[in-house]
């Protein structure tokens, strides 16, 4: 049972970490030549980090041309959101994978 | 056209007999080295591409044809190494090589927009018979269960290389 002024005190500490938590990361996976999630949501001024489990080389390539990252096999690529948009992209090099990223300002 | 088509239905029951002919399935060393085989040949076809090719989607194709097959091929070789598997060269192997070299020779004669053109269809073809004979044949034979799991991820990419020739093919006409 902890006092009742302690309270106030996490709560605190919880909205300031709740303050860089507003840019979040969130991580999309490519294996086995799907994207995943097939759709996810994200800020501006968040950070994605691209998992590439497989032994292809992969692209994150945004259809209106506003980014292209390639990503090694077995490696992970990060990049930062800097417009909003319901972006959709592929991979060029293996165009069956597709996915929808949500960007919000 | 009728060339192209019979040019695939040979390869896929050549696949289908060589390996009917030794009156059982093929082994897993063999079926290690007709995947290896078959991605070698490709990669040679890709080069001989690059080499030749002035088309940038044909030349976008053959890297992507280097890149995944060298991918695939490599990661066969890791696989047939942990294992201590020693690939076996095998009849089905053997007719492969000969095929893609009288192909090879075949294309090295042609130019421009005709090369382009023949380089694409049998890109199609192979792909279409080296799925054919990856989901009937070399797929259901694996016995080891890492070198089935490769050989699905082959298929899938081998897959999306057919379709990518056929698109590639259709903008060409």
């Amino acid at each position: 049972m902890a006092p009742r002024w302690v309270f106030p005190i996490v709560a605190a500490f919880m909205l300031a970490m709740s303050v860089p938590a507003d840019a979040a990361t969130i991580q999309i996976t490519m294996e086995n030549l799907v994207i995943s999630p097939a759709e996810a949501s994200a800020k501006v001024g968040d950070t994605i980090e691209w998992i590439n489990r497989d032994i292809f080389a992969h692209t994150a390539t945004a259809r209106s041309g506003d980014w292209d990252v390639t990503i090694p096999p077995k490696k992970t690529v990060t990049s930062v959101l800097k417009k909003a948009g319901t972006m959709e992209y592929y991979c060029r090099f293996h165009p069956n994978m597709k996915a929808t990223l949500v960007i919000v300002p | 056209m009728f060339v192209r088509m019979s040019a695939a239905i040979a390869a896929v029951s050549l696949l289908s007999s060589a390996a009917l002919a030794q009156g059982a399935k093929p082994t897993d060393p063999q079926i290690a080295h007709i995947a290896y085989t078959a991605g070698v040949i490709d990669i040679a076809a890709a080069k001989q591409a690059l080499a030749k090719t002035g088309n940038k989607d044909v030349k976008a194709f053959a890297e992507d044809m280097v890149r995944d097959h060298e991918a695939v091929n490599k990661q066969a070789l890791d696989l047939v190494k942990k294992l201590n598997v020693k690939p076996e060269d095998n009849d089905t192997s053997r007719t492969l090589s000969k095929n893609a070299a009288a192909k090879l020779t075949e294309l090295g004669k042609l130019k421009g927009a005709e090369f382009d053109k023949a380089y694409v269809a049998n890109e199609v073809a192979y792909h279409k018979a080296v799925d054919s004979a990856l989901e009937t044949q070399l797929i259901p034979s694996a016995s080891n269960a890492e070198l089935k799991s490769l050989l699905q991820t082959g298929l899938k990419i081998f897959q999306g290389h057919e379709q990518h020739a056929e698109h590639v093919a259709a903008n060409l006409k």
